[in-house]
This record gives C-alpha cells, structure tokens and sequence, in this order.
C-alpha cells in the first residue's frame, strides 16, 4: 500500500444480471483527507460503496486497509464496521424516537446492561468535543436533519472508524447547516479519518474536497487533485464529452412564436390552499417557462401544489385558456390538461413496485378511466417510445422503477406527464439530487417543450438553472409572492435582494 | 359533516348488531324471585337455541321470576358474570358453565352471599355442598343407549365411520365412551375411519367424501350429532349410497332436531338420540320446594332422554320432542 | 419479473403433493364417473373432492388478494360474514319457518339479497378502513366479532332448514353435469375476475394505491374510493361462498360455518407468493395456494390424521414457505445452485 493510504480498493468488479456496475475500479483513500466520489447517475457510485460496506458482495478485485496484512473480507455492514468503515446516508437511519445518545449506542454491544447515566455522560462528551449542538438525553426527532446527520457520525466517529462515508448528506441541508456539517468534517479530518464525499453538488466539492475520483458507466476515469481539476473538466469527465458552454442552453433555444403566444393558458387569482400559504396571483402564456423562486420552506411548491389540487383549495378562482375552471382534486386539473411532477420523488412520484411501463402509462390511465385499460401491446409500444426519446436506462420496459437510479427515476416520471399531453406542466425540483448529464437534458426538455408551445412552469433550488430556463421568475418569501422579475431583473442579485426584502418596490 | 355522520350510521350499525347478543338486563322488583342465568352462546347450536328459549320462556315475570340473562362461551367471562350476579344480589344463580374447572372461588363468594346456585346442562368440577342441585343429560348414557339400539340391529358386521364433536367436550366424551367400548370389546366391530369435525357439517361432508374416495366400505355413520349426521349424507348422495331404513347404511345423529326426526320419519335415517334441552321446567320445580322449604331428595337430577328409532317414531315424537 | 416467477411457490407446493401421494398411495389420482342418487352421471375421486371443496377458499382468495393489495392488510370477518349472508339467504328462502320443503322464494332473489348485504358489510369495512384509515385487521375484528350474532339475530335464533332437491345443486351437482357445481362457480368467478382484470384497470389502481398512496393521489386517483371497492368486491366474494355453503348442508349453523376460513383465504393469498403489506399481487397464484391449501387438506384426511391436528400440519407449511421465500435463505439457495452447476458438468 501507499504510504498514509488507509483504504486500498482494486480491481474491483461487480455486475448484475445484464449490467457490468463495476470494472476494474481503483480507488484510494488517505488518512485525513475528504476524497470526492463522482459521477453520473449509474456510474457505479453507490455500488462501490455498497461493494466497500458490505452490501453487495463483489465480483472481483480486492479491499485492503491499513493495517491488515492480508486483503480485507467485507461480507455484511457488520463486518464492514468492525473493521472502521462507517456510512451516514441521504435518508437517516437511526430511530427518531429514541434519544441522541440512545441512538449513538443502540446495537453496539458495549455491554450488557446499560448504565444510562454513563451514557449520557460519555454521548455528551463526545457531541462537545465535535462541537455539536445537541444534548445525549433530547430525542432525536426533536433535532433538525442536520443535527441528526451530525449524530450519526459522532456515532461513527465514536466506533473509531478509520474510514467515513457520507453519500449526499447535504441535499436535505440549508446553506448554514452546509456550513456546520463542513466544520465537522474538517475536523474529522484534522483527526486523520479519511472521508468519501458522494455528492451532485459541484460548489461543495471544490469547497471541501481533497481529491476527486470519477467514474463513468462503471469504469474509473481518473483521479485528480482538486487544484488540477478546474470545473469544466469535471462535468465533461463525468460526461465523457466535451461540453458546450453549460448557460448557452437558452439563447439556442427558440422561443415559441405561434399566434396565440399572448394568451395566458392558466390563471389564478386569489388561490390559497390550506398548506398555510398567503393567496396569491397567477398566470402563465401558452409557450412561456417561468418559475417559483425562494429559499426553501418559502412555499414555492406549495404554490403549485394549489394550482395542481394536490393540497385542498380553500380560496381563490382559476381560469384555463380563459375559462373558468374548478380544481378541487388533481383529476381536475388532469383533466385541464395541467400535469404536475411533484417535488419529492419517492414520496410522491414513483410507485416502487411497479414497472417503469406501468409508472409511465399511470397518469393517462387515470384520464382514459378505469374501463379503458391500455392493451399490452399498446402499453409496450408507449412505453419504449418514451424510453427511447428521454434516453432512459433500464434493462427493460418490465423492470421495477424503485431499482432505476434517481435521473432516470425523474425521467420515467416526465414521460408519464409527457405522455398525458399536457398544456401546461409544472416541474416542482425535477433535477434535485440527478446527475449534470440529465439536469442538462432535463433543462434543454423544457426549453424544447416550450417552444413548441407547452407552457411550464420550473421550480429549483438552484437559482442558474432557473436563470437559465426561465423567462420570468415569481419570488417568494414566508409563504408570500413578494415580487416578479423578468427580462434584465432576472440575475442573481436581483433574486437574492428580492427573496431578503430589498425589491419591496415590487411586492404585492 | 359528512364524517359526523357516517360515523352515526356506523355507530347505528354496530348497536343494531349488539342487540342480536344482547341479554336484558335485571330490574329491581318486590317479590319476584331474582335469578342470573349463566349460558353458552345460544349460537352455537340447535340444542343451545332450545335450550335459551325454554329458559326465557319459563323464567318470566308472569312465572314469579326476575331473570338476567349473559352468554359466553369462555370460562372467565362467566365466572365474571357470575361475580355480577352476586353482587346484584341474585336469590339464585342458573349455570351451564363452559369449563368444569375453577368455579370454587366464585360459589364460594356465591354461598356466603347467600346466593343458591342451580347447575344445568353441564357439570363442573367443585365440591357438591357448592351449589345445590345439577341438572344434567347423562351423556354417557346417551352414548349407550345409542351403541345399544345398534347392536340390535344384528348386522354381521358393523364397519363404521365415527364422526365426534369437539374433541373433550362433555357430549363428544359421553357418546363416544359408549362406542369404543364397544368396538375394543367386539371383533365384529371396527371403524372405518374416526375423526372430529368439531360439529361442523361440511367438515363431516369432507370426512365421510374421503372414505368413499378411498373405496373403503362402510355400512354405519355415527355421528354425534344432527348437523354432522346431515353432512355425511350430503356426501353419500353425491356417491349415490343409500342410507337409512333398510338400504345400505345406517345412519345415527343426536339432538333430535325437528328436521332430523322429519329424516327419520322419513326413514333416511335410521336413529336419533335426544339431548333433552328443557331444564328449565326442572329448575322451576327445585326453586319452587326450596322456596318452601323443602329438602330435595337428590342433587343430581338426571333428565329423561329417548332414543328415536326409524321405524317406530310418530307424528308426535317429532312434533314434541324436535326442537 | 418477479411478479410471473410468484406462481412458482404454489406450483412447486402442490408437486410436492401429488408427488408424496403418487408414492404413498397411487389411486390417490383415479378418477371415476358413477352415479349420484339422482341418478345421473357425476364425477368423483380424491382429486375432484379437492376441486369441490376448494372452491370457496379460491373464491374467497380473489377478493383477499384484492384487500391486501390495496389496503395493505387482510379482512379477518370474511367467515363471519359467511355466516350473515347465509343467514340472509336462508331468512328470504324460509320466511319464518324452521323447516321448509318448498321455497318462498326463487334462489336467485335470495342470493341477490345476500350480495347486496354482504356488499354493504364489506363497505362497512372499508369505511373503517379507507376514510377513517384503521388498521383493516383492527377494523375487520369488529364485524368478526359481532358477525355470527347478527347473523343468528337475523333468523332469530332459529338455525332454518331447507328439504328440497333443487336447492343441493348449487353445492352438489346439477342434474346431467358431472363436474362439481362449486367448481362451476370458482371457475366462473376466476373468468369474471380474469375479464375485469383484462378490461378494466382495476389491477393498475388497487397495486397503485397499495405501493404508494401518496403518489396514486397526485396522479388523480382516490386511494379511498379503490380500498373500498376492493372491500366491496370482497364482499360480493363472501356472497357466493355463502350460497355454496348453505346449499352444501341445505342449512346453516352460525357458530360453525365458514369457521376459520378466514385464516386460510389469507393463508392462500401469502401462498400465491403476495406480499401481506400491499402493493404488487399474482391473482393465479392466490388462486393455486386456495387450492394447495385444500389439496393438503384432502391428503391429511385420506391419511386418516386427526382433524383437529389440521392447523398444525398448516402451521409447518407456513413455516416452511415463509423460510423458503425470506430474502436469505432464497440467496443462499441461489448460491448453492451456482456451486452445483459447475460441479455437474465436471462429472458429466
């Protein structure tokens, strides 16, 4: 092994039936440094990870760690842990009933019968030592995500791990929790734990990582220093193409010039639903992209969520193509030929179990009723069309959707709206958590969409993506439309002054 | 709103189908005799049903009583209802208890309440000086009269498909007793198969179809009961065996249910053994001398039961002694 | 995938059985056509008695493998519910009567009379279920308790009896059919539920709303209305078991019919390979484990094992496919057919 490597993985293979996930990945970590693991969605990530900690068994290749002289056997988590390799996951796994410092211990086998003083003495130790701001008697679900997160890998610091992965713990995190979860990372790291960062999000690596390994299509691509890999170069790694100047995507696009390019398809005005929203104002011209911005929790989804009736309206009238109209329940607006993709994809979009053929017909099966199934053939036959034209990864039209990656996850969920021919479709954060490769697709979609007509409305929390998609822009804040920006208004300062209160010139 | 009400309705439908199990519940009142009757679920059968109507029927306020009434076929529910009894301060507690084991307690409350306590239909492990008469069917009894009344049939051979009851129940004992005794006690007899179907008519349906599946012969079913009786004919018919007077196989239940002695008469059957289910008239007559002061005579009174037999039975054994 | 490979559980179950009985007792498949007492030509043979007495169970199994699918748990009254419309049956077929040889009324009112009551306690349930979101076993405990009583209290105590010929087809044999009625039933309740599934997306919803609710929602569904017509379907279900129930005994005794049945209709539908908590189902292979379960059933009686030792030998059976199907043990088996691959070709 190489000098200050703590974690040596080569050759690794490992591939399930009709895919090869890995081949002949190398990969590896030193004492105290944050080494960054990227790639597209199914690159082979996460099943390097899961080959690391145990999850899957691999096919090939070898795991050594420092001080093991022969190479490492990692058959379940269990073993995994036990040998200092600990994981803090997206989703947290601990038990939000239990207490902070219960959680820190819970199946840890340190002794039979628990003193809970000891405890609690020993988790606030620790908790203080990393500066973290919970106590070991509060429950955990009392604590925000980011506290929980932190918990989870004082637990994993605590087991003494040697090796500490966090697979996207940021997504769910605001900018200040960011910030704390960094802190303690680079503390980890003064401690000489190497950590795995799996991520989407470009600013934070190249705030906080070391190194950069990427994968492509399960093959290593390389693994770089930081400083020598400016951030061009990493998406276009990732990607395996050169890119086209990422923010050009909407001066090429064509702007939708029909007649009626004036009319607004939808309007509202006076809408409230009882998702604790100030009613508000509303309305979108046939072929335009505009969007909800605001800091998260501002109620920018549950704005769409009131238009698409996916909340109870409790106020409020709309209009579609100038017609009054009566949302009450999404068949409603389905039936308006309003399509909603809803924010949080797993909760709300998929149906896990189902096939993607299934997942994509679902929504135009609800509109054709329940005596108009769609024959096999015919299903099929839609089913691979979309397939076909959103480039989505699946080894078939019968494959479960839950066992798709998330990109493409988001896409079979845009076919299935697609598929409904909507008029007006809102995508409430549909790049969140997917790869550059498909945000871009996604993106250059919309746009393409738009053009010919269809009106969207995009919400994201990454405001140059909505810069980049978005002809007007409507900000909230507190669950307020606080102002409207468009043509020169839409930069980013502009946003940012108007979400903190400095376009009140425009509000109301 | 349109909640509220739905969960009316609902509520609606529940009590409407509480008052099919329901009991009446005790009155204070000046000189009736005040009872609590403690009996299985009048559910559970044929007998059972006879069984409550006959106590609702003679123990009324025209007759001088004040009754209560509570239905369980659990032990400890009873023995909970009886402690009820007691303390309402019943003059008399009527029981046909579901297990014969952990009474002691409770009639021991019961007796130094004062309460008296009459046991029907089934007996119970405690002490006799616990209550103060038990009106029951000899079970065993029944059994022999039964297995008897076969034997004097004078086949050459008795190969026969014995269905019981739940098995450890007092009537499947008492009527099985008989028949295996005499079975061990000779070779001629033997039995084809013998299973429970836990009173249950299809499951005896099934029992006697996979005899005839297997080709075995046969040439009498006895079953402990009517229901049973019923279903194992069920099966014949479908395998076109004749049964009853004179064909192939004798066929024998218990209960005397009213459309089972129409069986007989009919002579599709050939015997039905009684289980007299009219306590009730016995209990009025002991509550009566002891009321008066009388000593009885015995504490055990066991009821008259008939055995009915094909060829011999009338118009008016079914229509007074079917229930 | 993984949905056709679920018919394999039941299958490779009911070889089992016929094996174990080809090598006890090969006459255990003759099939014999001889005469009832009518007269007229029938079927019979351990085989047939299985189709025969199967049929409620398969019946039962389809509306179950519907509840569970949709509301992600299991209707625990169906045999009370038996009981109730049975008993409604019999209430219209007698009057007031204990005994009648004559009908009061045709069959085919009767049995309409008791769909519309079973559906109604079925919606009753998944009210219970759907809008007020109880647990449906908690919700179903209420009808399982008070079910045979109401039943009792419909016919007022009394357990009525029918003496008429016309009336045993329905779980006998109809004249000049040699096949058993109640298979004619199950079969045609199969082709009803085969065509609804193939013309209307009943199967899509009820699988929709049992994986994800949530989602179902937002793509225009009412997750409430699809429980409770899976309830209702379930309902319709219980109906036709009645009729063949009550005409199999020409009868009816509260306290014992349909008993426990309920624990097999559930029983077939996790033998059928279906997850108890919901979502994805194979109807066939519900159908196939109602018909395991009879088919061991059948075998234990020709063996002349105590009855009342039935739910044992049921229990191993549980056990033993629960094992068989646990995630594990399945990847375990995997891995040992790899090893034996390899190893045969080198002795070939």
């Amino acid at each position: 092994m190489k000098e200050k490597a703590i974690l040596e993985m080569k050759g690794i293979y490992k591939s399930f039936p009709g895919v090869k996930a890995l081949q002949d990945v190398n990969f590896t970590l030193c004492e105290g440094e944050v080494h960054a693991l990227m790639g597209e969605n199914g690159a082979g990530k996460s099943t390097l990870i899961k080959v690391l900690t145990g999850v899957y068994e691999k096919d090939g290749g070898e795991i050594y760690l420092r001080g093991l002289e022969k190479a490492a056997v990692i058959r379940s988590p269990q073993d995994a842990q036990r040998l200092g390799i600990s994981t803090v996951y997206q989703e947290i796994t601990l038990c939000p009933n239990l207490s902070v410092a219960e959680n820190m211990y819970i199946g840890r086998g340190t002794g039979v019968a628990q003193n809970w003083k000891k405890m609690n003495e020993a988790a606030d130790k620790i908790l203080q030592s990393l500066d973290i701001p919970a106590k070991a008697s509060q429950q955990l679900s009392s604590c925000s995500i980011a506290i929980q997160q932190m918990v989870a890998i004082a637990r994993a610091v605590d087991m003494e791990c040697k090796v500490l992965i966090l697979d996207e713990p940021t997504s769910s995190l605001d900018e200040q929790e960011v910030a704390k979860l960094f802190g303690l990372m680079r503390d980890l790291k003064k401690r000489g734990v190497g950590i795995i960062f799996v991520t989407h999000f470009l600013d934070q690596v190249y705030e906080i990582c070391d190194k950069i390994t990427v994968l492509r299509d399960g093959k290593l691509v390389g693994e770089y220093e930081i400083k020598d890999l400016p951030r061009v170069q990493l998406v276009s790694k990732m990607l395996g193409k050169e890119l086209d100047d990422m923010s050009d995507i909407k001066s090429d696009a064509k702007k939708y010039e029909g007649k009626d390019a004036d009319i607004d398809v939808f309007e509202a005005e006076n809408l409230q639903s009882n998702a604790g929203i100030k009613p508000f104002d509303f309305h979108i011209k046939k072929g335009e992209v505009n969007g909800f911005t605001g800091l998260l929790g501002s109620g920018r989804s549950e704005c769409v969520r009131a238009i698409f009736g996916a909340d109870k309206v409790i106020n409020g009238s709309v209009k579609k193509n100038g017609k009054t109209i009566r949302i009450k329940k999404p068949i409603d607006a389905m039936k308006n030929k309003i399509a909603y993709l809803p924010e949080d994809r797993k909760k709300d979009g998929i149906v896990g179990d189902l096939s993607v053929r299934d997942n994509i017909i679902l929504a135009t099966q609800v509109l054709r009723g329940p005596f108009k199934p769609f024959s096999k053939a015919e299903a099929n036959k839609v089913a691979d069309e979309y397939i076909k034209l959103l480039q989505i990864k699946t080894a078939s039209a019968d494959t479960p959707i839950k066992s798709l990656s998330g990109g493409n996850q988001q896409k079979v969920i845009l076919a299935r709206w697609l598929l409904s021919h909507p008029d007006y479709l809102i995508l409430d954060e549909p790049t969140r958590g997917i790869d550059v490769g498909t945000k871009i697709e996604i993106q250059k979609l919309v746009l393409k969409l738009a053009s010919e007509g269809m009106s969207v409305t995009f919400i994201s929390s990454e405001t140059d993506e909505m810069l980049r998609t978005c002809s007007r822009l409507v900000v909230m804040r507190d669950r307020k439309v606080v102002g409207e920006l468009s043509g020169e208004d839409m930069t980013q300062n502009k946003i940012m002054s108007t979400i903190a209160g400095g376009g009140l010139e425009n509000a109301e | 709103m349109k909640k509220k009400l739905l969960s009316l309705i609902l509520v609606a439908c529940m009590a409407v189908g509480l008052v099919g199990c329901g009991g009446g519940d005790g009155k204070k009142s000046g000189d009736l005799i005040k009872v609590g009757i403690i009996n299985n679920d009048p559910n559970e059968s044929g007998y059972r049903t006879a069984n409550d109507k006959s106590m609702k029927e003679m123990f009324t306020k025209e007759n001088g009583y004040d009754a209560s009434f509570a239905y369980s076929l659990k032990n400890d529910e009873q023995i909970s209802s009886a402690k009820k009894f007691i303390q309402d301060g019943c003059d008399y507690i009527l029981l046909s208890a579901a297990d014969t084991a952990g009474w002691d307690s409770v009639l021991k409350d019961a007796q130094n309440a004062g309460v008296k306590v009459i046991l029907f239909d089934r007996t119970i492990d405690a002490d006799e000086s616990l209550y103060e008469a038990s009106i029951v069917s000899d079970m065993a009894k029944e059994g022999e009269t039964a297995v008897n009344w076969l034997k004097g049939q004078n086949l050459s051979e008795y190969k026969i498909i014995h269905i019981q009851g739940v098995m450890g129940t007092a009537a499947q004992k008492g009527r099985s007793g008989a028949l295996d005794a005499q079975v061990a006690a000779d070779a001629n007899w033997s039995l084809v198969t013998q299973q429970t179907a836990e009173w249950n008519a299809e499951k005896a349906q099934q029992i006697v179809q996979s005899v005839i599946d297997s080709g075995e012969s046969f040439n009498v079913i006895y079953a402990e009961n009517d229901d049973m009786a019923k279903g194992a004919v069920a099966a014949l018919d479908k395998a076109n065996i004749s049964h009853g007077v004179g064909k192939d196989v004798i066929i024998m239940g218990f209960d005397c249910n009213k459309w089972a002695l129409q069986e007989l008469k009919a002579q599709n059957w050939n015997y039905d053994g009684q289980c007299n289910p009219f306590q009730a008239s016995y209990i009025d007559e002991i509550i009566k001398k002891l009321e008066n002061g009388e000593k009885l005579s015995q504490k055990v009174v066991i009821m008259d039961e008939k055995g009915f037999d094909a060829t011999t039975i009338t118009d008016e054994d079914v229509e007074n002694y079917g229930i | 995938m993984q949905n056709k490979k679920q018919i394999f559980i039941p299958l490779a179950a009911l070889i089992v059985l016929a094996l174990f009985n080809l090598i006890m007792d090969p006459s255990f498949f003759k099939i014999t056509m001889g005469l009832n007492s009518e007269g007229y030509q029938v079927l019979s043979g351990p085989l047939i008695t299985i189709l025969d007495s199967g049929s409620e169970l398969a019946i039962l199994a389809i509306g179950m493998t519907l509840v569970t699918a949709a509301s992600g748990g299991q209707d625990i009254s169906v045999g009370a519910a038996v009981a109730i419309a049975g008993s409604v049956m019999l209430r219209v077929l007698c009057g007031t009567e204990a005994s009648v040889s004559e009908l009061k009324a045709p069959v085919i009112v009767a049995f309409l009379i008791a769909c519309v009551v079973a559906m109604l306690f079925g919606a009753f349930n998944g009210i219970l279920v759907a809008y007020f979101r109880i647990q449906p076993m908690i919700a179903t405990l209420i009808l399982f308790t008070a079910g045979r009583s109401i039943a009792a209290w419909i016919n007022n105590n009394r357990l009525p009896n029918i003496s008429n010929q016309a009336f045993t087809y329905y779980g006998g044999f109809i004249p000049g059919i040699p096949i058993p009625t109640p298979f004619i039933i199950a079969v045609a309740c199969m082709i009803v539920i085969a065509l609804v599934m193939k013309f209307t997306t009943l199967g899509l919803y009820t699988q929709s709303v049992g994986i994800n609710e949530h989602s179902s929602k937002l793509n225009g569904l009412n997750p409430a209305v699809i429980k409770l017509i899976s309830f209702v379907i379930l309902g319709l279900c219980v109906a036709v078991v009645a009729l063949i129930k009550v005409s199999r005994v020409s009868s009816i005794n509260y306290s014992v019919i349909a008993k426990d049945i309920e624990m097999d209709a559930i029983l077939a539908v996790a033998l059928g390979g279906n997850a108890l908590s919901g979502g994805k189902f194979n109807m066939a292979a519900s159908i196939l484990g109602a018909y395991v379960i009879q088919f061991l059933t059948t075998t234990l009686y020709k063996f002349k094992v105590r009855s009342d030792a039935l739910p044992a030998y049921k229990a191993v059976v549980v056990i033993l496919l629960v094992v068989l199907s646990a995630p594990i043990v399945r990847k375990k088996l995997s891995e040992l057919a790899k090893k034996l691959k390899p190893a045969k070709k080198e002795v070939a």
